[in-house]
């Protein structure tokens, strides 16, 4: 176990240097420039832009300046600089992260708790009315896109209904992430379902089941220990690499909500052509969904003890 | 429940049903499974009796019934699709289709247990052999974790199992095959049931480690004196252990008879083809024989003797009438104990 940890840390590092690679030459690649978005449309002059990319050390060479912020993160720690504020990049994820924190973390409950219980009812009764009734429902939310699903959510119950508030005023205030947080699930919830419902409906029919029942142990016990035990396998995995996608934020739903989030952050970096805040922020979200995923695979084996790892 | 002491050398014999009868007695059960295709049915007006002490094999190919008139005893069918339009099964006298579900599961494992074929597939992969062992106590007998796992280790030293302490905590796929099919018998007789069903438990295992299955399974049920239904289609296997055979055939027995007297002398072509396609050293060299065909679809029996198209001996009387059980008789008309035989020409067939 320890050596597959330490292989599996190992793995990180190429993992790691590709993907900050590949954001920052993308950016690279983008057209226009953050010196001289500060300026919007007056525009500065030719001297102070050329002393101003100098300073951040964007008149370099692409790999020089790829080089120059590696060496900052990994010996100073240093994620480099949002260019609009001048406030390292880490600051502005202290800002942003508790709430994507909040949001996903409500958002993982509803995916978790709804999904499995509605996988469940579906997986035990397959080919059922109940059952065909989950399937409809949970196709007809992959298929209609967040954004779509988000304004439906505000016109019916924040305008029509006047139960919710329409956008996010207070990001510490639970009952309003409630909205945002159910849009945010919705689509993971189905996926878990569906994912739970044919776990569930495989693993019913097994021999260990029978044996289960064979054994006299009441109905509970069959489903709750032997049935369970091995149809959570599959979704355990889903959930915990979802639960790395989630704290990644969530660009449409913070977008429609209103929501000063990890997603809001790295758009805003985005439309003005802040690389070095694109590429610190996207490294830390690299380094979350690289740690989520090796939990999960650890997880795995706590969970099946037929898999070991050497 | 009767129970007898653990110290106890010698057990003596349990006494039987509460009216006097036999430990287990099935009378016309018929199976049928509701699909969309049609009505198959499975069983079709099964008997037979198992008294404690005894041990009953029924033999039969494939899809012949045998197991599922099993899973019906156990009350482990699949209901729906699964339906017993009628027939009784009458355990210590009481009739258990007649009972509540609850009734019914209390007597599942505790006093009637079963022992399945595969035991890899058989045993839940993700849970230790020592839990698995242990609910057998907790469910049953509300004992505590701590209890029910030293009882799983006394278990797995009867069973044989050697450093059952060491392994106690070892998951199902960490064991081997044998290994493996004594967890599966030591979990059946946990509770020391009155009655065993053991589905073709030495199907999957090699030879050797059949017969060490066997030993042990003959052993145990020697010392709790317990009734047992032995599930096979290895001829070789049943001749050991078994006091009495039932032949079955598309959902009805064909043939029951005393386990030398059926080795002997079959009284039905059937059971007289399973006995000449077992390989024999002093035919080496000569071809196998084999019944020709396939077994019937369940969906349409033949009519008459559902085997009349792979009989040797077919006339037209087996493809119009469905032969009842005959009570077999020896050539002068004293009748021989316990045997039955659902051919139209028993006697061409025992005693030609």
């Amino acid at each position: 176990m320890g050596r597959y940890v330490a292989r599996r840390l190992l793995q990180m590092i190429p993992v790691f240097i590709g993907t900050t690679l590949l954001i920052f030459l993308m950016v690279y690649a983008l057209p226009g420039d953050p010196v001289r978005g500060l300026f919007g449309d007056k525009g500065a002059s030719p001297a102070v832009l050329r002393s101003l990319r100098h300073e951040y050390g964007l008149d370099k060479p692409v790999l020089v300046q790829y080089w120059d912020y590696m060496r900052g993160m990994i010996l100073h720690f240093d994620f480099g600089t949002q260019v609009a504020s001048g406030r390292p990049v880490t600051d502005i994820l202290g800002d942003a992260f508790p709430v994507t924190l909040r949001l996903a973390g409500m958002a993982f409950v509803f995916e978790a708790v709804l999904g499995i219980v509605l996988g469940i009812i579906s997986g035990m009764r397959a080919g059922k009315a109940v059952d065909t009734v989950i399937l409809v429902v949970t196709l007809l939310l992959i298929s209609i896109p967040i954004f779509v699903l988000g304004y439906i959510f505000q016109t019916v119950f924040a305008f029509k209904l006047n139960l919710l508030d329409p956008s996010v005023s207070d990001a510490t205030d639970y009952s309003q992430l409630l909205m945002p947080a159910i849009v945010l699930a919705s689509v993971s919830l189905a996926y878990v379902a569906r994912l739970t419902r044919t776990s569930v409906a495989e693993n019913l029919r097994a021999d260990y089941m029978r044996t289960a029942i064979a054994k006299g142990l009441p109905r509970r016990r069959v489903v709750g220990v032997h049935l369970m035990r091995n149809s959570l396998i599959p979704v355990v995995t889903f959930l915990g690499t979802d639960l790395g996608a989630l704290m990644g934020g969530a660009i449409v739903t913070e977008g429609i909500f209103n929501i000063h989030g990890v997603g809001g952050t790295i758009y805003q970096a985005i439309i003005r052509r802040e690389g070095t805040t694109l590429v610190g922020l996207v490294t830390i979200l690299v380094l979350v969904y690289l740690f989520c995923s090796l939990i999960v695979d650890l997880l795995y084996a706590v969970l099946d003890p037929r898999i070991r790892y050497a | 429940m009767t129970t007898i002491e653990e110290t106890t050398p010698v057990p003596s014999p349990r006494d039987a049903g509460a009216d006097g009868g036999p430990l287990l007695d099935v009378r016309d059960l018929h199976v049928e499974f509701h699909t969309r295709e049609g009505v198959v049915k499975a069983v079709n007006g099964v008997n037979y009796s198992v008294a404690a002490g005894e041990t009953l094999a029924v033999l039969g190919e494939s899809g012949s019934g045998k197991s599922v008139t099993a899973q019906a005893i156990m009350g482990i069918l699949d209901m729906p699709p699964g339906k017993i339009p009628q027939g009784e099964i009458r355990f210590r006298g009481q009739d258990m289709l007649a009972m509540s579900a609850e009734e019914r599961r209390k007597i599942r494992g505790s006093r009637i247990a079963m022992i399945f074929q595969d035991a890899l597939s058989s045993l839940n992969p993700v849970l230790t052999v020592g839990y698995q062992l242990g609910e057998m106590f907790r469910v049953h007998q509300g004992m505590s974790k701590k209890d029910a796992k030293a009882k799983a280790i006394e278990l797995m030293d009867r069973v044989k199992i050697p450093a059952a302490a060491a392994r106690v905590n070892d998951y199902p796929h960490q064991f081997s095959g044998g290994m493996r099919q004594r967890i599966m018998i030591a979990m059946a007789l946990a509770l020391e049931p009155e009655l065993i069903i053991a589905d073709e438990p030495t199907t999957a295992l090699d030879v050797t480690v059949q017969a060490q299955v066997m030993d042990l399974l003959a052993e145990l049920q020697r010392e709790f004196n317990m009734g047992l239904i032995l599930i096979t289609h290895d001829l070789g296997v049943v001749a050991d252990v078994a006091d009495k055979i039932a032949v079955m055939y598309a959902g009805r027995i064909v043939e029951q008879a005393p386990v030398h007297e059926l080795y002997k002398r079959p009284a039905h072509p059937y059971t007289r083809g399973l006995l000449d396609s077992i390989p024999r050293l002093d035919q080496k060299g000569q071809e196998l024989y084999a019944i020709k065909g396939l077994p019937p679809n369940l969906l349409r029996v033949p009519s008459g003797c559902a085997f009349n198209p792979r009989c040797p001996k077919a006339q037209d009387i087996c493809t119009t009438e469905i032969p009842r059980l005959f009570p077999v008789t020896e050539q002068d008309g004293t009748p021989v104990t316990g045997r039955t035989s659902a051919c139209h020409f028993w006697k061409e067939t025992i005693h030609g």
